[in-house]
């Protein structure tokens, strides 16, 4: 037996699980960074004399790859556990910074692409849903909680690796200066900060997979008793994605994740946009970094806090708020925005709080509608609704955009159209959401079920002991 | 590897563990808290 397996991490008698959220997020923390990667467009497309748009495919590659990854190897993950998946998430993970900084130091596109986006993007995978299903089992009482936690870090490590890059590249180039219009850094600094990064985050993934344990009882799958879902639901990942309902909640997350996608790709010239008088904007560029700013941080703090709250009012209604409540937000949004900006970003702040928390909340989703039995496993194949939604979003909305101008020169009006849309994409996740019903029973596994039925029994018998 | 004596976790390694990584988000909070006020100053 290996100290990754399994059965090397069951949890002794009297092991505090508050050990296992930090250790998650020191996973979602670090693989969060890939939502801060805009901070090297500039520098990449002048260290590669290239267009942004090649720049970009690097980002797209990582979340496509994140999707793939998880819904192929979600059920490994399952089955390997969490440190063992924590491990090799932290290894594709650094690798991913390694290969990818040979590619900027050789002036080698393809080997970013390889490195960050196929190496990398596996980590993203991995890493995402390595510590769902162990959070799940270590907090049946308070799912919505403890995956919150973690993938509230996925949210806030975007916060960190923004800054810290800066100061990396500021400290390999000292004429790099982040806050000047358009700064960019040397391909050598660009080439060490990337080196810098992946060794930090390795190291920090690596301390989660140390930490991280599996509650008693868990370490043989052939023995291990789970919590079912409503109605005594334990469903397997082959099985799940064979019910209405596993489909239906990946209608919900697309459409919640494109809407706020909406809003998050074109923020900053957003803002401008919608007060604009006489073709000059009232909103400055340092104000618009700002409602950026005030958008990341509702976007992490709503991972938290609607997951939270959704151990209390049920996941259902959790996500009729988000659709329900989200839609008539983005209404006023489209038609009062430009009446102030403080409406207007009071309106996007908790849009998008809603989109945080779409995420976050949904393993438990998962878990009420088919039980712990492989949690994670199904998990990962739902995650290929954001990897869509990640390419219908900027597509749906720079569609409509590129039919009226360019963003960063239009007016609130123009915006109009785009909103409306996504009302419609909100209604339509809403309606799904609604048709999501209990699991029928035919999908249940019929030996975790018997298991968990002579489990209830035992105890059910010692209590009247 | 699992014994009948229950061994409470050191209450020192929960709270290290929580520093570890409740430090470096803190850090990207404030940073951010930074970069945001900017829309209520700019």
């Amino acid at each position: 037996m290996s100290v990754l397996d399994k059965q090397a991490i069951v949890a002794s008698p009297g092991f505090s699980r508050w050990l296992i959220p930090p250790a998650a997020l020191a996973v979602h923390l670090s693989i969060g960074q890939v939502y801060a990667f805009s901070v090297f467009k500039n520098s990449l497309v002048a260290s590669f004399d290239t267009s942004l748009t090649a720049i970009g495919w690097v980002f797209s590659i990582a979340i496509v790859m994140l999707g793939l990854s998880a819904a192929l190897l979600g059920t490994w993950v399952e089955r390997s556990g969490p440190r063992k998946a924590m491990l090799v998430a932290a290894l594709c993970w650094g690798t991913g910074f390694a290969v990818g900084s040979a590619g900027i130091a050789t002036g080698q596109l393809w080997l970013l692409y390889l490195g960050y986006g196929v190496i990398g993007g596996i980590g993203l995978g991995i890493g995402y849903i390595s510590p769902v299903s162990t959070l799940i089992k270590w907090f049946p009482d308070r799912p919505g909680l403890a995956t919150g936690m973690a993938i509230m870090g996925f949210g806030g490590g975007a916060l960190i690796a923004s800054p810290l890059s800066n100061r990396l590249m500021n400290l390999y180039d000292p004429d790099f200066v982040a806050t000047e219009p358009g700064a960019v850094t040397s391909g050598p600094a660009l080439a060490q900060t990337f080196v810098t990064l992946g060794v930090i985050y390795t190291l920090f993934m690596l301390v989660g997979a140390a930490l991280v344990r599996v509650p008693p009882g868990h370490g043989d799958d052939s023995t291990a008793v789970h919590s079912p879902g409503t109605n005594d639901a334990l469903v397997r990942a082959s099985s799940a994605i064979r019910t209405p309902q596993f489909w239906f909640l990946w209608v919900v997350l697309f459409c919640n994740v494109t809407a706020g996608i909406g809003i998050l790709e074109q923020a900053a010239p957003m803002i401008q946009d919608f007060f604009r008088e006489d073709g000059t904007s009232t909103v400055t560029a340092a104000a618009a970094g700002g409602f950026v700013g005030v958008l990341s941080l509702a976007n992490m703090l709503g991972r938290f806090v609607w997951s939270s709250l959704s151990d209390r009012i049920g996941r259902k209604p959790t996500y009729v708020m988000y659709l329900g409540v989200g839609l008539v937000l983005y209404l006023l949004l489209a038609l009062f925005g430009s009446v102030s900006p403080v409406v207007f970003v009071a309106l996007a702040a908790v849009i998008i709080s809603y989109y945080g928390g779409g995420f976050a909340a949904v393993p438990a989703y998962l878990k009420d509608l088919f039980g712990t039995l492989e949690v994670g496993a199904i998990h990962g194949r739902l995650l290929t609704a954001w990897a869509a939604a990640g390419v219908a979003g900027p597509l749906i909305v720079n569609g409509i955009l590129d039919s009226v101008g360019e963003p960063g020169n239009l007016v609130a009006a123009d915006y109009r159209p785009a909103l409306l849309t996504m009302v419609g994409v909100l209604a339509v996740g809403f309606v799904a959401n609604l048709l999501i019903k209990p699991v029928a029973e035919t999908h249940f596994d019929q030996d975790a079920h018997a298991a968990h039925e002579e489990h209830r029994s035992d105890r059910h018998q010692e209590a009247l002991r | 590897m699992s014994t009948d004596h229950a061994t409470p976790t050191s209450p020192i390694l929960v709270t290290l563990a929580w520093l570890l990584v409740g430090v470096p988000l803190a850090y990207g909070l404030w940073q951010t808290l930074v970069r945001a006020s900017a829309l209520f100053n700019g």
